[in-house]
C-alpha cells in the first residue's frame, strides 16, 4: 500500500466519523482511496470533498464539536490555509486528526517532499499559544498506525493531533498490517463519553457550547493556563522516540520521518568506514525528546541534524544539548532528498573535522 | 393596595397573554436598543420550542454582534470563526442528520469572508437553515462598509458614501443563493413591525419544517437596522431602512418550493 492509501484504510478501521478534505499532490490519494472504498457503506463514515482548506478544517471543527471522530488530509500550501481553524480548535479543545504530507516551500514551492514545516507543526502555526500534538511516521506502517494513535491522543487530551509525513513517506509503497475494524461510537456513548459534546440540550442538562470566545482577560488567562497545564502533561506522557545503533556511538544523526530513513544507510556507509555513528529518532516532535537527546549529548562527540530543511529541528536539538557537545545541520531544501554518502560527508566535514 | 391587586391579577396564569420562552436565556442582552437581533433570536427559539426541537437543535454562532448568541440562545450551540458557520453546520448535519442546525450569521460574516463557504454549502444543498441578518455595515467593529452597504452610504470606511466605481456594488447575495439548486427556501423578511415579526416566525418556522423534510437549505434574511452603526436613533434608523434598504432588498419570498418566485 502507498503511505497515503494505509492512512486512508486506517481513517475507516479506527471507526472515524467524517473525513473532510480538498486536493492537493502529494497528498490526494488519501480522498481518492476513502472515496474508491465507499466507506459510507463499510461503518457509516462521511467523506467529503470541500470548497477549500478553509472549509474542511472548520468542518473538522463543527464534527469534532459534537464529539465525532473527525480527520482531514492535506499539504504543506493546504495546511497553511487551514491554520486559522486549527488554532480555533486548540482554544476551544477539540480532538481531530490532520494529516500533511509535506511538500517544499515557501509559497506554492513544489510538490516534491520536504520537512521545512517543522516549524508551523511543533511551534504553533496559528495565532496563540498552543501547542500540537506532532507525529513523525517514517514507515507506511507507521501512517497507518498513527491514525488510531492520533485519535487517542486527540480525545485523551482534547487537542488537535498532527500526523507530520512527507511527500516521499505518502507516496511510499510498503507492506502493512492491519487492524480490525474498531466500531464508530452511537449517539449514546459519545454522550457519556463526551459530555461536552454537542449533540442536542437533553433534558436535565445545561446547553453546551463549543467556543474558544472569553472577552473577560481574568477568565481568558485561566483558560489559558490549563491550556498549558495541558501542554505539560503532554510532554511529560507522550513523548516517543527510536534509538538505532547509539549503544556504542561516537557520532549521533538525530533525524525523523524520511531523513531518518535516509540516515539508516548513511550509518551503514559510516560504520563501514569506521565511524561508529547512531541514530536518535524523534517520533513525536511535539513533545520532542528533549531530555533524550541531552542523555545522548553527554556520550557522543558531536550531534548531526539531518532534516529536509534549512535547519528548523536543529534548534530543539541546540536547546536540549545545552552546549554539552557539537551540533551542526545539514539539510537539502526544494524537494531534493539528500542521498546516504551526502549524509555521512556531510559528518564528516562538519561534526569529525569541523 | 389597588395596585397590588392589579399586579396579581396581572401575573395570573390565567391572564398571561405572552411568557419569554425558556429557550432564551436570563442573560441581559448585548444589543444596542431597538437593533433587530435581538427579536430574531427570540422568533428562532420560540419556533424551537413550539416544534419541540430543543433536544435535538445545535446552533452555529457567527463573528460579529451576535458572536455572544451562544449566551441568549438556550440550545447546543458553537461559535464559528468569521464566515465559517456553514461549514460547521455542513458537518454537524452531514455528521447527525436527524438533528436540526442552524446557522446566525450578519452581512459581513456571511457575504464577504464567508461568501464561499455560504455559496458551496448552498450549491451542496446541505439540509440545513441560515439566519441571514442584513443591516448594510460591521456593527461590532464599529460601523464599517460591509458587502451590502447601499449606494452612496456612509460608513466610517467609506465616510464619503459608498462609491461604487470605487469601492464595488452592494451583495444581494441572497438573490444569488436564490439562483442555486441546493437552495429550496429562500426569503427575505424584517423586524421592525409586530406584523413583520410575525410573517418573520412564519418564514423560520417554514425553514425548519422544510430542514425535516431534507429538502435542502432554506434561507432566511432579516433585514435589520443598525441605528448605532448608522448613527441615528431607533426610530429614525427604522424609517430610514423602509426607505432606502427595501427598494434595494425588497422584503417577500424569493424561492419557494425550489421554484424561484416570480417578480421579485
Amino acid at each position: 500500500m502507498k503511505g497515503n492509501e494505509a492512512f486512508g484504510e486506517a481513517a475507516i478501521r479506527a471507526g472515524t466519523d467524517g473525513y473532510f478534505g480538498y486536493p492537493i499532490t502529494p497528498q490526494s490519494e488519501v480522498m481518492e482511496y476513502l472515496m474508491a472504498e465507499k466507506p459510507h457503506e463499510r461503518t457509516g463514515m462521511v467523506v467529503l470533498q470541500a470548497e477549500s482548506e478553509v472549509a474542511s478544517i472548520n468542518m473538522l471543527y463543527g464534527g469534532a464539536g459534537c464529539g465525532k471522530k473527525v480527520m482531514t488530509s492535506s499539504s504543506s500550501p493546504g495546511i497553511s490555509l487551514m491554520q486559522e481553524g486549527i488554532s480555533y480548535m486548540a482554544g476551544a479543545e477539540l480532538p481531530c486528526v490532520i494529516l500533511n504530507v509535506v511538500r517544499g516551500g515557501p509559497g506554492l514551492g513544489t510538490i516534491q517532499p520536504s520537512q521545512s514545516d517543522y516549524f508551523q507543526s511543533t511551534k504553533g502555526g496559528g495565532h496563540g499559544d498552543y501547542r500540537l500534538i506532532t507525529l513523525a511516521p517514517s514507515s507506511v506502517q507507521e501512517m497507518y498506525d498513527f491514525v488510531g494513535l492520533g485519535f487517542e491522543m486527540a480525545f485523551k487530551y482534547r487537542t488537535p493531533v498532527l500526523v507530520l509525513s512527507d511527500g516521499a513517506i505518502g507516496q511510499m509503497m510498503e507492506k502493512v498490517e492491519i487492524d480490525a475494524q474498531v466500531p464508530r461510537l452511537t449517539e449514546e456513548e459519545i454522550r457519556e463519553n463526551y459530555p461536552w459534546a454537542t449533540t442536542g440540550r437533553y433534558k436535565g442538562r445545561e446547553r453546551n457550547i463549543i467556543t474558544s470566545l472569553d472577552l473577560d482577560p481574568a477568565r481568558q488567562e485561566r483558560h489559558n493556563e490549563a491550556l498549558q497545564r495541558k501542554y505539560r502533561e503532554i510532554e511529560k506522557n507522550e513523548i516517543r522516540f527510536e534509538k538505532i545503533g547509539c549503544d556504542d556511538a561516537d557520532y549521533l544523526f538525530v533525524a525523523y520521518g524520511t531523513s531518518a530513513r535516509i540516515c539508516q544507510k548513511s550509518m551503514q556507509l559510516a560504520r563501514e568506514k569506521g565511524i561508529k555513528v547512531g541514530i536518535l529518532r524523534p517520533i513525536t516532535l511535539f513533545p520532542f525528546p528533549y531530555a533524550e537527546v541531552e542523555k545522548m549529548a553527554e556520550k557522543v562527540k558531536g550531534i548531526l541534524s539531518v532534516e529536509m530543511s534549512a535547519g528548523q529541528m536543529v534548534e530543539d536539538i541546540l536547546l536540549a544539548v545545552k552546549g554539552k557537545t557539537k551540533v551542526e545541520h545539514y539539510g537539502r531544501m526544494g524537494g531534493i532528498i539528500p542521498a546516504p554518502g551526502e549524509v555521512v560527508d556531510a559528518l564528516e566535514q562538519k561534526i569529525i573535522k569541523g | 393596595m389597588a395596585e397590588t391587586t392589579i399586579k396579581s391579577q396581572i401575573i395570573n396564569p390565567e391572564n398571561l397573554v405572552y411568557k419569554k420562552t425558556d429557550l432564551m436565556t436570563d442573560k441581559v442582552l448585548s444589543y444596542c436598543p431597538g437593533c433587530g437581533h435581538g427579536t430574531t433570536h427570540r422568533i428562532i427559539m420560540e419556533v424551537i420550542e413550539e416544534m419541540g426541537l430543543m433536544e435535538d437543535t445545535i446552533g452555529i454562532a457567527p463573528v460579529g454582534c451576535s458572536v455572544l448568541a451562544y449566551e441568549f440562545m438556550n440550545v447546543d450551540m458553537q461559535q464559528a470563526a468569521h464566515g465559517r458557520a456553514p461549514a460547521l453546520a455542513t458537518a454537524v448535519k452531514r455528521l447527525m442528520p436527524h438533528k436540526t442546525v442552524f446557522t446566525y450569521q450578519g452581512d459581513g460574516d456571511l457575504a464577504a469572508i464567508g461568501t464561499a463557504e455560504t455559496i458551496h454549502a448552498a450549491n451542496r444543498g446541505e439540509n440545513i437553515t441560515i439566519v441571514f441578518i442584513n443591516n448594510g455595515i460591521y456593527g461590532m467593529t464599529g460601523g464599517q462598509m460591509a458587502p451590502t452597504t447601499l449606494p452612496g452610504m456612509k460608513s466610517s470606511t467609506s465616510p464619503y458614501g459608498r462609491d461604487l466605481g470605487m469601492m464595488g456594488h452592494p451583495l444581494k447575495i441572497t438573490e444569488l443563493v436564490a439562483q442555486l439548486p441546493g437552495t429550496h427556501y429562500v426569503t427575505r423578511q424584517a423586524v421592525h413591525t409586530p406584523s413583520n415579526v410575525r410573517k418573520t416566525k412564519k418564514a423560520i418556522r417554514k425553514a425548519f419544517e422544510l430542514q425535516k423534510q431534507n429538502v435542502g437549505m432554506s434561507f432566511v434574511e432579516v433585514v435589520s437596522n443598525c441605528n448605532s452603526g448608522w448613527k441615528m436613533t431607533p426610530v429614525q434608523a427604522n424609517h430610514w431602512m423602509v426607505e432606502n434598504m427595501f427598494p434595494y432588498y425588497p422584503l417577500g419570498d424569493i424561492k419557494v418550493d425550489g421554484e424561484i418566485v416570480p417578480n421579485n
